[in-house]
């Protein structure tokens, strides 16, 4: 089925008319929109397009980063002052997808996808937001809670806390596929040390609920002790809680819940 | 429903075609234009075999939206023989046995000719790397490493 195409040359009007239009839906990279048109969505009548150039904007220098919506995985690759997400970016699909999918559209990826998505959780995210009302910053947590609702909403940039060392920042996906596949798990953990204990640790997971959810448990396990094993056995035993993971073809909910503990353990304690 | 009219170059040539609201490359580059090297896999993103280059870069056809490509160049299979012969790539799949029932092998030549000219004394884990989003179900993978390798060998002892 023939849709309208509608390309404006700022993000202001692109987002007037998806706050207007309930068929509309913003076209980023293509990998989600132009997959759900090949399939036959008849509830998209409308894909909106802007090639306004704040959204492929990144703004790498300071302790926050700030990276436009529209802006690929495959640029986040190319830049060294983005190493600490170099991992995430790369456990995207092959290279074509890198060069098309974008940290906009990434929000929006259902489960086994949206990993990069993971990463930006555990650092804090906040999601820049156009709707009909003008624009506002969104806590990433609470955006993932209502993401169902934010299809009217244009997605202008992401902006994260710069992890202050390496070792502060720590991801991996598990998938049966290397070096592409969907996601089994996703894990992302941000643990800042002060005075050598752990201070505002945040632990991230992918594909074990119906969005990307922070394991709040494992995190206050974390939260103020040394990273020792005791301390990271501790966070291993609660990290399911509070997780509501599903089956699919990847692997079974029940699978999910025993592994995600194992490799909580190894993320933490560094191995491989 | 009114069609958008789009120009872009194809393989050196540039073209003018009309495409309706939501029409994919895939779908005019094989429909509208004829060029039926790009391959229909999954539609999803997930097999490769409409890979093309879109201002050198690897794209999958059927998940961009036709109208963006307006005046950017697009490359495809049926563009990378050179004359008569057969790219080095293609020479190289022919001699390694790295096509069996074919149906993956343009968008691996093209994820293979991103590659090479990016990078083109590749590892073979750089190779193995840049075919990742490209599934081949029947050749297997080795002979397409080896041919890529292959290829990327005789290109820089020419």
């Amino acid at each position: 089925m023939a849709v309208t195409v509608k390309t404006f040359a700022n993000s202001a009007e692109a987002a007037a008319v998806l706050s207007s239009d309930r068929g509309a839906r913003y076209l980023g990279g293509g990998t989600l929109v132009m997959r759900a048109l090949n399939e036959g969505d008849v509830s998209i009548s409308t894909v909106v397009r802007a090639n306004d150039q704040a959204l492929a904007r990144i703004e790498a220098s300071g302790p926050r980063i700030t990276l436009g919506a529209g802006v690929t995985f495959a640029r986040i690759l190319g830049e060294r002052d983005l190493v600490f997400l170099h991992a995430p970016a790369r456990s995207i699909g092959g290279p074509a997808v890198r060069n098309m999918g974008t940290v906009g559209g990434n929000l929006f990826a259902p489960n086994p996808y949206g990993d990069f998505t993971v990463a930006l959780l555990a650092l804090d995210a906040t999601v820049a937001v156009q709707g009909g009302f003008g624009a506002r910053d969104i806590a990433i947590e609470e955006f993932l809670q209502s993401r169902e609702r934010q299809s009217g909403a244009l997605v202008l940039s992401v902006s994260c806390t710069r992890p202050t060392s390496a070792e502060a920042f720590r991801y991996r996906k598990v998938a049966r596929i290397k070096p592409k596949g969907g996601s089994v798990i996703t894990l992302a953990a941000h643990l800042p040390i002060s005075g050598g204990r752990i201070a505002g640790a945040r632990i991230a997971l992918g594909s074990m609920a119906p969005t990307q959810i922070r394991a709040k448990a494992a995190e206050r396990a974390l939260e103020g002790r040394i990273l020792d094993a005791a301390t990271i056995s501790a966070a291993a035993s609660a990290v399911t809680e509070g997780t509501s993971p599903s089956d699919n073809a990847l692997g079974s909910a029940w699978y999910r819940r025993e592994i995600v503990g194992v490799h909580l353990r190894r993320l933490l304690s560094g191995q491989e | 429903m009114s069609k958008t009219p789009l120009q872009f170059r194809h393989n050196g040539r540039d073209v003018a075609i009309f495409v309706d609201g939501g029409t994919n490359l895939l779908v005019a580059l094989r429909e509208l234009i004829g060029d039926m090297t790009p391959k229909f896999g999954c539609g999803q993103g997930g097999c490769g075999t409409c890979s093309v280059l879109i201002d050198g870069e690897l794209h999958l056809s059927c998940l961009t939206l036709a109208e963006t490509v307006a005046g950017r160049s697009i490359e495809t299979l049926d563009g990378m023989k050179q004359g008569p012969n057969l790219h080095p790539l293609q020479r190289a799949f022919a001699d390694n046995f790295a096509a069996q029932c074919g149906y993956c092998t343009p968008g691996m030549l093209m994820a293979a000719k991103a590659l090479l000219d990016r990078n083109p004394s590749p590892s073979r884990a750089e190779v193995v790397e840049a075919i990742s989003g490209n599934i081949c179900r029947c050749t297997g993978y080795e002979p397409i490493i080896n041919a890529i390798l292959a290829a990327a060998g005789g290109r820089a002892s020419a």
